[in-house]
C-alpha cells in the first residue's frame, strides 16, 4: 500500500526550485516503501541528492555508471535471490540513460526476465550536463543541442515510443505517468513493483530549468501535458492497453506556450504549419489511445 | 585429485570451488569453454549459483558489480575485445572496492582482428586498481583462482582481480592438473564476508559523486590497499603452499638465477619455454636465468631489483606494447633497476599469436649479451 506519510528521500537535496524529478523520486519511495534496493544511473537525480559524504537517500541506494544501471539492477536481483532476500529492485535513470545510452542492458536485463521494476524520469532532455536534445526530447523543442534557429524550429525528430519497446519485450507491466497526477503515479508504480517479472513505468517530469518555466509551475505544465494529448497516461499489461487516463483536450499550444523551450513557435512569428503539426501528434495519440471525453451537448 | 583436464576445463573446476553465488558472463574466444563448463555445472545442480546470460560484457561485468555490492561471492571471465569493453565498468569496480575476481583468457585486441594470444588486453587496464595474476600453467592458473578470493575479500584489501592465463596456449591445453576437493577448498577459503552490503536493515548509498576536495584521497586508499596487498597476497601463498604443496609466497618466481649473469624477464605461459631453453643454454656454459613475475599488479618492484642486482643484462619479453614507446614490463623492469649500471633491453614478442621458441629465447639472450635490444623480435621483414 502506498504510504502517503513514509519519507524516504531526506529533504536538503540539491534539486533545483520546481524539479520535477524530486517529486517523482519522493512519490515513488512513498509507492515502493522501505524493503527496496535502489539502483540509479548517472544523472540529474544521482548528482542532487549524493555528494559525498551526504545523502539524501534513506533506503540503500547504488550508483554505478551512466548506461549500465539496468546491468547493476541484474546482479542485484540475482544475489538477493540466490541469498533468499526479499528486497525489491528498483531501477531509476533519466530519459537519456534509459532511450538512448542504457537500451541496450535495459533490453537484456528485459529480456532476461529478471524481477525488478526499470522506472524512466523523462525530463525529455539531458539536462544534467546542460540540456542537450535526447530521444525522449519532442519535436521542435529547442535544446542546446537542437537549438531554434534561422534554418531550424529545433528538435526535427518525434519522441521515441520507449514504452511499446518495453512492451515488445514481454514485460507484464508498463505503464506512464505524470508527477502532476501524484496517486496515480504512485498507485502505477507499486503495481509494477508488486508485479513479478521485469516491468517499466515512465514518469513524466517537468524540468524548470531545461524547459524554462517559473518554478511554480511544475504541476500546472505536468497537467497541461496530458491534457492537452501531448503526454498519454495509460497502463498496459501483457501488452494490451488496459486503461488510458481520457481528457477534454485543450488545443497544443495551450502547454506549448507555457514553456521557452517551445518559445520560437509563438515568437517573433507564430508558426502555424509548426503548431499545426504538433496538434497532428496530439491528434493521432488521441486516437490511438480514445484519449477524449465525449462532451454532451447541452 | 591428479587429472589431465582443458586448461579452460581446470578453471572452471578452481570456481566451482570456490563457491560463487553469482556468475555473470558473455562468450567470446578463446574464454568460451571456462562459461559452457560452469553452464553445465550449473545446470548438473554441481555448482549452487545464479548464472546471469547477460547480452554483453558491459552488462557482465556490471551485473557482478551489482552482485557483489548486494553482498554475493561473484565470478566472471572474458578477454580481450570483452574486456575493453568492460573498461569503463573495470575502473568503477576497483573504485567501489567490490572484489570480484575475473579469469582472462590473455588475446590481442583489433585491429587488425586476431583471436591469438598476446598479453596486450590485461596489460591496457594495468591502472585500473585490479590485481593482476599471471599463471605459467594450468596448475598455477587454477591455484591463482584460490589465492585471488582470499586476497580480494580480505577487508584489508578489498579489491577486484584478474588471474591471467594465455588464450589456446593454456585455455586448450590439456595438462595434468591437481584437483583439490572441495572440502580441502573449504578449509583454505573461508565464506565471502562483505564488509559492506546493500541491505534494507542497514541502508547505505554506493557509488556517491566525490568533489576535488575528496577524490585524490579515494584513489590514494586505493593505492595503499595495492601497496598493502604484496603481504597479503605473500601470506595467501604461503598458506596455499603448506596445505597443497605448491608455494606461492613471492610474487615473483627465479629459475636458475643464482648466479645468473643474464636474466630474462617475462610473464605467462612463455615463461615454460624459457625454463627449457635456459636449461639448454645452461648445459653449454651459459650462466641464464629467468626471474618471472607473477603478480603485476601490484608490481613486485622490490623483489624485481633483489633478484636481478647481481645480473650484468636483463632481457625482458613484452608480450604487449605500449605503442609509441616500449613494453609494458620492460618500462617497469627500468624502473626498478633505476640507478644501476645493469644493461637492460625490452623485446616485444609474441604479439597476436606468433610463436615463441626455444630457439627465439637462446637468440634474444644472444641479442642482449651483444648490447641489441629495444625492439620487435622476430618480425617478417618480407611481409613490411
Amino acid at each position: 500500500m502506498v504510504e502517503r506519510d513514509i519519507e524516504l528521500l531526506e529533504c536538503g537535496h540539491r534539486a533545483c526550485a520546481g524539479c520535477g524529478l524530486a517529486m517523482a523520486a519522493r512519490l515513488m519511495l512513498k509507492a515502493v516503501g522501505k524493503d527496496v534496493i535502489i539502483v540509479s544511473a548517472t544523472g540529474c537525480m544521482e548528482v542532487f541528492s549524493t555528494p559525498y559524504p551526504e545523502t539524501a537517500w534513506k533506503v540503500p541506494w547504488i550508483h554505478s555508471l551512466f548506461e549500465n544501471a539496468a546491468g547493476v539492477g541484474s546482479g542485484i536481483e540475482a544475489s538477493l535471490r540466490r541469498q533468499g532476500r526479499s528486497e525489491k529492485v528498483v531501477i531509476i535513470g533519466g530519459d537519456g540513460a534509459t532511450f538512448d545510452i542504457g537500451i541496450q542492458c535495459i533490453s537484456g536485463a528485459f529480456e532476461r526476465g529478471h524481477d525488478i521494476t526499470y522506472i524512466c524520469y523523462d525530463n525529455e532532455a539531458y539536462m544534467n550536463t546542460g540540456i542537450q536534445r535526447s530521444g525522449a526530447t519532442p519535436y521542435d523543442a529547442s535544446t542546446t543541442t537542437s537549438p531554434a534557429g534561422k534554418h531550424s524550429f529545433g528538435n526535427t525528430r518525434p519522441k521515441k515510443d520507449l514504452p511499446a519497446i518495453m512492451a515488445a519485450h514481454g514485460s507484464p507491466y508498463v505503464a506512464t505517468a505524470t508527477i502532476a497526477f501524484p496517486m496515480d503515479m504512485m498507485k502505477k508504480i507499486e503495481r509494477a513493483v508488486a508485479t513479478k517479472g521485469p516491468c517499466y513505468v515512465q514518469v513524466h517530469s517537468p524540468c524548470a530549468t531545461g524547459w524554462g518555466f517559473e518554478s511554480d509551475q511544475t504541476m500546472t505544465i505536468g497537467k497541461l501535458a496530458v491534457e492537452s494529448g501531448l503526454w498519454v497516461n495509460f497502463e498496459m499489461v501483457n501488452g494490451e492497453v488496459t486503461r488510458v487516463k481520457k481528457v477534454v483536450r485543450k488545443p497544443v499550444e495551450e502547454y506549448l506556450i507555457t514553456q521557452k523551450r517551445f518559445r520560437h513557435l509563438f515568437r517573433p512569428v507564430r508558426q502555424e504549419e509548426e503548431i499545426a503539426k504538433i496538434q497532428a501528434y496530439a491528434d493521432r495519440n488521441a486516437e490511438k489511445f480514445s484519449l477524449d471525453i465525449k462532451q454532451q451537448k447541452k | 585429485m591428479r587429472q589431465i583436464i582443458e586448461g579452460s576445463h581446470a578453471v572452471a573446476e578452481a570456481v566451482r570451488l570456490s563457491r560463487p553465488q553469482v556468475i555473470a558472463a558473455y562468450p567470446i574466444t578463446p574464454q568460451t569453454h571456462i562459461v559452457e563448463r560452469l553452464a553445465e555445472m550449473v545446470a548438473d545442480g554441481e555448482l549452487n549459483g545464479e548464472y546471469i546470460t547477460v547480452e554483453s560484457e558491459f552488462s557482465a561485468l556490471s551485473a557482478c558489480l551489482g552482485a557483489s555490492a548486494a553482498g554475493s561471492r561473484v565470478y566472471s571471465a572474458t578477454t580481450s575485445q570483452g574486456l575493453a569493453l568492460m573498461f569503463e565498468v573495470c575502473f568503477n569496480v576497483a573504485g567501489m572496492r567490490l572484489p570480484i575476481l575475473m579469469t582472462i583468457a590473455n588475446r590481442s585486441l583489433s585491429a587488425p582482428l586476431s583471436i591469438w594470444n598476446d598479453q596486450q588486453d590485461s596489460i591496457s587496464l594495468r591502472d585500473s586498481g585490479w590485481l593482476q595474476f599471471y599463471a605459467e600453467d594450468n596448475q598455477e592458473a587454477m591455484d591463482l583462482h584460490f589465492i585471488a578470493y582470499r586476497v580480494m575479500e580480505d577487508h584489508r584489501i578489498l579489491l577486484p582481480a584478474f588471474v591471467c592465463f594465455d588464450g589456446f596456449i593454456l585455455t586448450h591445453t590439456y595438462e595434468p592438473v591437481d584437483v583439490p576437493t572441495q572440502d580441502e577448498i573449504d578449509t583454505y577459503l573461508p565464506a565471502f564476508t562483505p564488509y559492506q552490503k546493500l541491505d534494507a536493515q542497514n541502508p547505505l548509498s554506493f557509488g556517491m559523486y566525490a568533489t576535488p576536495e575528496y577524490y585524490m584521497e579515494f584513489r590514494y586508499m586505493i593505492d595503499q590497499a595495492m601497496q598493502r596487498s604484496k603481504d597479503v597476497i605473500g601470506k595467501a601463498g604461503r598458506e596455499f603452499g603448506e596445505q597443497f604443496g605448491r608455494d606461492y609466497s613471492s610474487l615473483v618466481e627465479e629459475y636458475r638465477m643464482e648466479d645468473a649473469e643474464t636474466a630474462v624477464v617475462a610473464m605467462g605461459s612463455v615463461c615454460g619455454t624459457i625454463k627449457d631453453s635456459i636449461d639448454e643454454m645452461r648445459k653449454k656454459g651459459k650462466r641464464v636465468g629467468l626471474l618471472k613475475i607473477r603478480t603485476y599488479r601490484p608490481f613486485p618492484i622490490e623483489e624485481v631489483k633483489k633478484s636481478l642486482q647481481s645480473a650484468s643484462t636483463v632481457a625482458v619479453m613484452d608480450k604487449n606494447i605500449s605503442l609509441g614507446s616500449r613494453g609494458a614490463v620492460g618500462l617497469e623492469v627500468k624502473d626498478a633497476l633505476f640507478g644501476s649500471d645493469i644493461s637492460i633491453y625490452d623485446y616485444i614478442v609474441g604479439l597476436g599469436g606468433r610463436d615463441i621458441r626455444k630457439k627465439d629465447v637462446a637468440a634474444i639472450v644472444d641479442l642482449a649479451e651483444k648490447g641489441e635490444g629495444n625492439l620487435f623480435y622476430g618480425l617478417h621483414e618480407e611481409v613490411l
